[in-house]
């Protein structure tokens, strides 16, 4: 056990409340995860992500076929990857990958998201803050800014970053219920926007969408200072944007209370809802907005499609993730500043969340930054794979470090680091994109742990350990 | 109560989405569909809360 007072022991109280494997009587029936996956991908990012291909010069074919087939991959890594193991072990993540990492390794995984979460709840603010700014008259930031470009924007962004740092700190519990409210008139905003403005880009009819798709909207012309994306960058894309959820095993958390593990599939309805149809319907706008010679940050084009209900849908989208996201951050963040209350831990991740909002490099970088997420936190979803499956296989223990009592296991954390360093050398010698490295990430991750644990148990006395697929 | 909520939640998305394929089809004007969505969301907002949040729960979290 960890010494007491410590760093770790912190990091365990704040999670104390779900430590049990979920009980037979608290786990869920199929609507709640439909719901739960429907509402959680129809975001203010969507807003941003289907105008960036549009920036990268997709061409038609290869969005709608990459969409399909990377969505497709990510339902399938939910089901077959995230979810039979969160539905036999019953815990989430934080403590299944104790048990493997050992406490204090845990606390600097922790860490990490922690950020990573500020930074994502900073593009949320920016997304929103777009939207806040347009009564104004302000001057939006444009797809290459990555400085604050005006007055009137760095008080929208405070504005908006001061008030969902104010309401995640009144409280968490609300604000996500409202979201869950928002999410079904959300998406329906994404569709009717998108229709609605078909007959300004000139589709008369639906016969004749496919070829203004191809000639107005995807046309396979990047913008300048922007990679060319073909269906390859679609499908990776699409497959890793929440590559932190399924490979990487976040959503463990939310699986764990599916009565059978084929409850994974119902992530389709997040992907096809959100990572389809409202890519497609925000591609359409930016469209749009460029035919016009119009500002293509996600509050003047949402205005574009549906007037001020446009508008209210990307301050609603933007603040209902951002706020469930700062809450997160503060959580993680709680670990690391002894002493301090819930809500100074939050004004303070709220306070950084709003700093990195003000940079538009994050908004129009939105594609870079989602797959770097990714990548950082998807070696311990490989560790978690090849601990519950593939070392009992072999011989060797799972958990080994709840079991040794180990308070870093190194195998865990060489897994994690020389990943991401191999990553790096595939980017820099090969110069393989990053939309790319999870795939051999993954595979790296899972060797390097397997070889690690054998070196690391070979030698020692596994007589009483119990080579089953009990974790509990 | 609760079925007339729904009934009103149930318009709000219709206003929310239906204007927009009337527009599609050049049966509607962009600015008559705009607001009928500004209806429709207000309505929304008014309506849903109060039947939706029960089973709005996270899964147990």
């Amino acid at each position: 056990m960890p010494p007491p007072g410590t760093i770790t022991e912190r990091l365990d109280a704040i999670n104390e409340f779900d430590r049990e494997p979920v009980p037979e009587t608290e786990l869920q029936g199929a609507t709640n995860f439909i719901g739960f996956y429907a509402g959680e991908h129809v975001a203010g990012t969507e807003f941003v992500i289907g105008p960036l291909f549009v920036a990268h010069g997709v061409a038609a074919g290869d969005l709608f076929l990459g969409l399909f087939v990377g969505n497709l991959l990510a339902v399938l890594s939910w089901a077959f990857i995230c979810a039979p193991i969160a539905t036999r072990t019953r815990l989430n993540l934080y403590w299944k990958l104790r048990k493997i990492t050992g406490p204090r390794l845990l606390v600097l995984y922790n860490i990490v998201n922690a950020l990573m979460f500020c930074f994502l709840a900073g593009a949320m603010i920016s997304v929103a803050a777009t939207a806040v700014g347009i009564p104004f008259n302000m001057t939006m930031p444009g797809l290459n800014d990555r400085y604050p470009n005006s007055v009137g924007w760095v008080v929208a962004v405070l504005l908006v970053g001061g008030v969902v740092t104010v309401l995640a700190i009144l409280g968490f519990e609300k604000i996500a219920r409202f979201s869950k409210v928002a999410a079904p008139w959300m998406f329906l905003v994404f569709v009717a926007c998108g229709i609605a403005v078909l007959p300004q880009l000139g589709v008369t009819s639906p016969r004749s969408f496919w070829q203004v798709a191809n000639e107005r909207i995807w046309t396979g012309v990047a913008m300048e200072g922007r990679v060319r994306f073909t269906f390859w960058h679609i499908t990776f894309f699409a497959w890793f944007t929440n590559m932190a959820m399924h490979l990487g095993m976040a959503d463990m958390t939310i699986l764990r209370y599916a009565k059978k593990w084929q409850y994974g599939f119902f992530s389709a309805f997040g992907m096809y809802l959100g990572h389809y149809v409202a890519w497609v319907a925000s591609g359409i706008l930016v469209a749009l907005a460029l035919q016009q010679g119009g500002e293509v940050a996600p509050g003047p084009i949402s205005y574009l499609g549906g007037g001020v209900a446009g508008l209210i849908a990307v301050v609603v989208a933007g603040w209902t993730t951002a706020n469930p996201t700062i809450y997160r951050a503060g959580l993680a963040m709680q670990t690391i500043t002894p002493g301090w209350r819930r809500w100074k831990v939050t004004a303070v991740v709220g306070l950084i969340t709003t700093v990195v909002a003000l940079f538009p490099a994050l908004m129009m970088r939105l594609l870079d930054f989602v797959a770097l997420y990714g990548l950082l936190l998807m070696p311990m979803g490989a560790v978690i794979f090849a601990d519950f499956w593939i070392l009992p296989k072999l011989g060797l223990r799972q958990d080994f470090a709840e079991w040794k009592k180990i308070l870093f296991a190194w195998p865990a954390a060489l897994a994690w680091l020389v990943t991401l360093g191999a990553c790096l050398l595939i980017n820099l010698l090969w110069g393989v994109e990053i939309f790319f490295l999870g795939l051999p990430g993954w595979f790296i991750a899972t060797g390097i742990y397997i070889g690690a644990s054998y070196i690391q148990q070979g030698s020692g006395d596994l007589s009483s350990a119990t080579l089953s697929g009990e974790t509990a | 109560m609760k079925t007339l909520l729904k009934m009103v939640s149930a318009v709000a998305l219709g206003l929310t989405v239906v204007p927009a394929f009337l527009v599609f089809a050049g049966n509607m004007t962009w600015r008559t569909h705009a607001a009928l969505m500004l209806v429709g969301a207000v309505l929304w907002f008014g309506s849903a809360p109060f039947w939706m949040h029960e089973s709005a729960d996270e899964p147990g979290t």
